[in-house]
């Protein structure tokens, strides 16, 4: 364990030493470019219109970006397993892809501090409910993910009994037939789902639980533009602009969004 | 028991063998009551399957066309489609298409839910086995002594019931047992459609303690142990029923 690690810092610090020294942001002024790793299939954060194009609340914070520092910006779709992977290689300059940031992660890329935006736990339930807070769903039947961790917590702190499905295509269909009452998920995904028009009917009507914060990054050994990064998200949420987004795209502003913003303010 | 619990709690604190449904009491109660579905699932199943075999197996000997013509299409479209598929068949397309109900949280429920359908599907599915197999064993009877009760002025449904059932019975069952240890280990699949039985429960506990193979390993002893049983029972059953000199 101890060679592995030594081994690990060693590579990891070879890397960084001959990645600082061709520094990303020369590269980036050069070919007159911002190559970014965006999500294409989570609505709203990151998704196609339907000429093809990504838009969404990430890929206009890349386009911040790509504005500071006066080139154009290009979209890069990506998914949870190969994101990192594409940023190690330098296939993209930066990724803001709905990444939850953890320990783990922090060791194979640099993510600037503060972390700019957040996601939690949360139900998607019919209106007509009239869901207040967590406790009501004591005893109702309550769809989720098979292998989801808010599982044994909904159902053990709040007494929910856990319908539990392979995939969100049957939690989401099991929740239409009305097997369930409410459908416990990622808070980011709901809010998403509620705004779609076959959705009308259904709310998130609760308080988010284990929020989580997501972080964006870049490359592990470019502290240069880490350092532009953790500037350009503390403006963001300085300026609301995170809030903004939020509203432009149809999300109900989070309580975390809110909070950074007092903070910066 | 609680020294049984705390014993358990040890051997995972000195050796990483992680059972946390010995003592862990929300774990625990969860597996109970996976045990609990799964046997009152294969229960239910076992009954019906056996009833849709011998009523089948019967109308597939009536003398009107279209009654052999049903029996043969549901006996071909449940023997030749996966269980799985037909469980999600009649939990997510026949079950969204049937009436509705006020349920006691003020909302709309289907009329059945997924304990139910698991036993509908899973009890034609094994039916469909079932038939053939009495199909079988009703062959076996002699045609002489179906004559010689005819003779004697029993109905078809006396013939049926008193004489070639009860033989066809000894004929049919080891081929019935086959079919029925393969029903109980088919109720598993309900995990697919959330019916809360012992893998769906162990698949639960194992995603939030991270101890797949323990659980594997608990699982393949707890499904050997309780078709054990079964298969016990119908050997029990098989010696009971034996005719000396017949078959």
């Amino acid at each position: 364990m101890n060679l592995k690690t030594l081994a690990t810092t060693l590579v990891v610090s070879a890397l960084s030493v001959t990645a600082a020294s061709a520094d990303i942001l020369d590269t980036i002024k050069e070919r007159g470019k911002l190559i970014v790793g965006t999500k294409a299939d989570y609505k709203p954060y990151g998704f196609l219109d339907t000429d093809g194009n990504i838009i969404g609340i990430e890929p206009d914070l890349a386009k911040d970006v790509a504005d500071k520092l006066g080139v154009e910006v290009e979209f890069v779709p990506v998914v949870s397993s190969n994101r990192m992977q594409f940023l190690e290689q330098g296939k993209i300059d930066l990724m803001i892809a709905t990444m939850t940031d953890k320990p783990d992660r922090r060791e194979i890329v640099l993510i600037p501090d503060p972390n700019y935006y957040s996601s939690g736990t949360n139900v998607l339930a019919l209106k007509s409910l009239g869901l207040k807070e967590w406790e009501d769903l004591r005893g109702k039947p309550v769809c989720g993910i098979q292998g989801a961790f808010y599982n044994k917590a909904t159902s053990q702190t709040y007494g929910a009994e856990i319908v539990a499905f392979k995939g969100t295509a049957e939690a989401y269909s099991a929740l239409q037939g009305g097997n369930c009452a409410a459908f416990v998920y990622d808070d980011s995904a709901i809010v998403a789902k509620a705004a779609e028009p076959e959705w009308a009917d259904y709310e998130m009507p609760l308080q988010t639980i284990d929020d989580a914060p997501w972080g964006l990054a870049v490359a592990l050994g470019e502290d240069n533009f880490a350092e532009l990064m953790s500037e350009m998200i503390i403006d963001w949420h300085k300026s609301g602009r995170i809030l903004e987004l939020e509203t432009k795209w149809g999300v109900t502003n989070t309580p975390f969004a809110q909070a950074m913003h007092e903070k910066y303010k | 028991m609680e020294f049984v619990f705390d014993w358990f709690r040890t051997l995972y604190q000195e050796t990483g063998i992680n059972l946390p449904f010995l003592y862990d009491e929300y774990d625990r109660n969860r597996m109970i009551g996976g045990f609990l579905t799964t046997i009152w699932l294969s229960l239910v199943c076992l009954f019906f399957s056996v009833i849709i075999g011998v009523i089948g197996a019967w109308l597939q000997g009536s003398s009107f066309k279209w009654t052999r013509r049903i029996v043969n299409g549901y006996i071909q479209l449940f023997r030749n489609t996966p269980p799985l598929v037909q469980l999600y068949f009649f939990y997510f397309a026949i079950g969204t298409l049937l009436p509705r109900v006020e349920n006691d949280w003020g909302g709309q429920s289907p009329i059945l839910g997924s304990f139910a359908w698991a036993a509908i599907s899973l009890s034609f599915f094994a039916g469909a086995f079932n038939v053939e197999i009495f199909r079988s064993g009703i062959e076996a009877v002699p045609k002489s002594t179906v004559e010689a009760a005819e003779a004697l002025g029993f109905s078809k449904l006396q013939i049926y019931r008193d004489i070639t059932l009860p033989l066809a019975f000894r004929v049919v069952l080891p081929a019935l047992n086959n079919n029925l240890v393969n029903l109980v280990k088919t109720t598993t699949l309900a995990y697919a459609i959330a019916v809360p039985e012992m893998l769906y429960e162990a698949n639960q506990i194992w995603s939030d303690n991270v101890n797949v193979t323990e659980m594997m390993i608990f699982l393949l002893l707890a499904y050997f142990a309780l078709v054990g049983v079964l298969v016990s029972g119908m050997n029990r059953w098989e010696r009971a029923m034996k005719i000396p000199g017949y078959g």
